[in-house]
């Protein structure tokens, strides 16, 4: 390897916390207990390299290593490699190393609180993860014969039934395999009922504009027209601009509920009502189902769609990538079109439902039964519930969320809609301090790093400037609320005193500030030797 | 406070629109947008000769934050177009009434400039936005 290639980024240079915040008012008489442990200087060079980088000609490291000879006497000599991959060459402690160092650069859910709204970073119980690699689901080969798979296909119909039961919908179908997908699922169903119906001058979607990106996209790629609604002072749809802008071209409508704004669309029966008698549909965007699980059912508000993310309100995991997992749901006119496969029982056996029974399913979304490692852990999480606990998750979600916002309000943070109760999610607006400090909510985000906290979502959604999007979920202790509450309160005070410490924050993580415009514009992605 | 040039004309999706000498319709967007937006990574604008309604979204500015629409202020054809912004997005940050206009129109109907707010009537609409 050639050496000059190296530095292909530079090692982030490290300065002591002592050494920066020596005349931060009262920093370490309160803040030092909470400040993450420093990463070691990078004085050997090491600490940011890549495992490529270690790389050594002819060292190995054997004991994990696959077999190598293999039979390959099936495989078409055309298709045989004729030179060994360039592999990094490595022995078994630098590997050991090198990815012990990367893991302690994670901010996880696993080492610390992760308040990012509209994405419910709970905690992934470990259970649900032993259960699902057993051997026999672990080692089930898609292709095997019903007979063969019938517990797998057991967990997966239950899995269905507790979806219906907990939604009020009428079908469901786990295949979609994020939440993306899910929503392309729904709309596309929609769509296909309408079609069935010869209704085809229905060319618009209604999307409020507190809506997910993904719900507007999803309409486009579905061939609708977007058709914005505005939200009224209060955060709740602008039924006004709803009633003008519904129609006989009106396809349906995507709702989040509660909404992105972290409250609870109180006219929802209104709402539902106006766009069936138009003779449109009502989508419900899961992304927020965690406030409202077991409470109340969005089949019950009028929904004729849902799709969920179990991801989130099921506890699968779902940083560094997931796999997601995006079941949707349906109301009876909507069952026909579900995408296949689905799985049924004749009390007896189960077995796959196919095109057979479902000629007018909108097709498949994936070769096999989606994500199924996730759907076993969504459906282990679910079973460890029960019905009984799943309205617990709510509870405790929003009961979380409200005393967080009422602890930040009491300590002088302007939340967005201040007379109305939060859901499982609230917003701050740091738009005071911007006018007055100069400081952004991106500013307060990054310095929360420091402070052993992940940042929650910032300026999102776009309706409030300089906002944050505080998403605690259930599975927080009160001790760790009121943590994250004492940080703010001591950033507030940095903002006000020192506020040097929030525009060049973070200073304690393996990477500091980043350039996000050059971030976004000259994406670096790909290592080359 | 940000900055509203009195000779311009302000649309409720905060592009302005300045009149030229040859009648053509110069569009950007309002410093206080382009503030809200912050730092732009990429610009799409629309293409010369086409022709586009009043309110009609016709380009796209990205920032670290979002993608916004820009909605033509008034109807016409697209006479020019600003391509230095597609190397320099930065450029409507920095100078967004100036060397960061967007695109230029050849207004259909120049009664339509009627329709926009001027500058003490954006400024009052920029205080009254709820957040």
């Amino acid at each position: 390897m050639n050496p000059t290639t190296r530095p292909r980024w530079q090692p982030c240079k490290y300065i002591h916390p002592q050494e920066r915040f020596a005349t931060a008012n009262g920093f370490f008489t309160a803040g030092v207990s909470r400040l993450r442990s420093a990463p070691a200087e990078d004085i050997d060079g090491k600490t940011n390299m890549l495992i490529f980088e270690h790389s050594h000609t002819g060292r190995r490291a054997l004991a994990q290593s696959p077999q190598l000879n293999a039979d390959v006497s099936d495989i078409p000599v055309d298709f045989l490699r004729t030179e060994a991959p360039g592999m990094p060459e490595v022995s078994e402690l630098q590997v050991v190393r090198h990815y012990t160092r990367l893991s302690q650069k994670n901010f996880s859910i696993d080492t610390q609180f992760y308040p990012l709204g509209s994405c419910t970073m709970k905690y992934n119980p470990r259970a649900c993860n032993t259960l699902a690699m057993l051997p026999g689901f672990l080692a089930r080969h898609p292709h095997a014969p019903v007979s063969m798979g019938q517990g797998f296909l057991a967990c997966m119909y239950e899995l269905q039934e507790m979806l219906k039961d907990v939604t009020g919908m009428k079908a469901v179908t786990l295949t979609p395999a994020a939440g993306a997908q899910g929503e392309f699922t729904g709309v596309a169903m929609i769509r296909a009922y309408h079609d069935a119906n010869g209704d085809t001058v229905r060319n618009e979607i209604l999307v409020p504009d507190a809506a997910h990106g993904t719900n507007p996209a999803t309409a486009v790629m579905c061939g609708y027209k977007v058709h914005e609604i505005p939200t009224d002072r209060q955060g709740d749809v602008d039924m006004e601009a709803l009633r003008a802008a519904v129609g006989p071209q009106t396809a349906g409508i995507m709702l989040t509920n509660p909404s992105t704004l972290g409250v609870f669309e109180r006219r929802i029966k209104e709402i539902a009502d106006l766009i069936h008698e138009a003779g449109g549909l009502l989508y419900y965007d899961g992304a927020n189902l965690n406030a409202i699980l077991g409470k109340v059912r969005p089949g019950d508000m009028g929904f004729d769609v849902i799709h969920m993310n179990l991801h989130k309100t099921f506890s699968t995991p779902h940083g560094g990538g997931g796999p997601g997992a995006g079941p949707v749901g349906v109301s009876k006119r909507l069952e026909p079109f579900i995408p296949l496969p689905v799985v049924g029982h004749d009390g007896d056996e189960y077995y796959w439902i196919t095109e057979d029974v479902r000629p007018q399913s909108i097709g498949r979304l994936s070769a096999f039964m989606g994500n199924a490692g996730v759907l076993m852990r969504a459906y282990i999480y679910a079973r460890m519930l029960g019905r009984e606990g799943m309205h617990r998750v709510a509870d405790f979600a929003t009961l979380n969320a409200n005393y967080l916002m009422a602890r930040l309000t009491e300590a002088g943070f302007q939340v967005a809609y201040p007379g109305r109760r939060a859901t499982h999610e609230f917003i701050v607006t740091l738009k005071r301090q911007q006018k007055e400090l100069g400081i952004t909510a991106m500013d307060f985000a990054k310095r929360l790093l420091d402070y052993n906290f992940h940042a929650p979502t910032t300026y999102f959604p776009l309706l409030v400037p300089e906002c944050l999007l505080i998403e605690p979920t259930e599975t927080e202790t009160r001790e760790e609320l009121d943590a994250f509450v004492e940080a703010m309160i001591k950033i507030q005070q940095e903002a006000e005193n020192s506020p040097e410490l929030l525009k060049e924050a973070p200073h304690t993580q393996p990477v500091r500030r980043l350039d996000e415009v050059r971030a976004a514009k000259q994406l670096d992605l790909v290592w080359s030797a | 406070m940000s900055n509203v040039p009195v000779e311009l004309k302000y649309a409720k999706t905060h592009e302005y629109a300045r009149v030229n000498d040859d009648g053509s319709v110069t569009v950007g967007i309002s410093d206080s947008a382009q503030d809200q937006l912050g730092d732009m990574v990429f610009i799409e604008l629309p293409e010369v000769g086409q022709t586009l309604a009043a309110a009609e979204a016709c380009a796209v500015v990205e920032s670290v934050k979002a993608a916004s629409d820009v909605y033509a202020p008034v109807g016409g054809e697209v006479v020019e177009v600003n391509e230095a912004l597609v190397d320099s997005p930065e450029t409507v940050n920095q100078d967004t009434y100036g060397e960061g206009w967007l695109f230029r129109l050849q207004p259909a109907d120049v009664a339509e400039m009627a329709s926009l707010m001027d500058a003490e009537a954006y400024e009052e609409f920029l205080a009254s936005e709820v957040h």
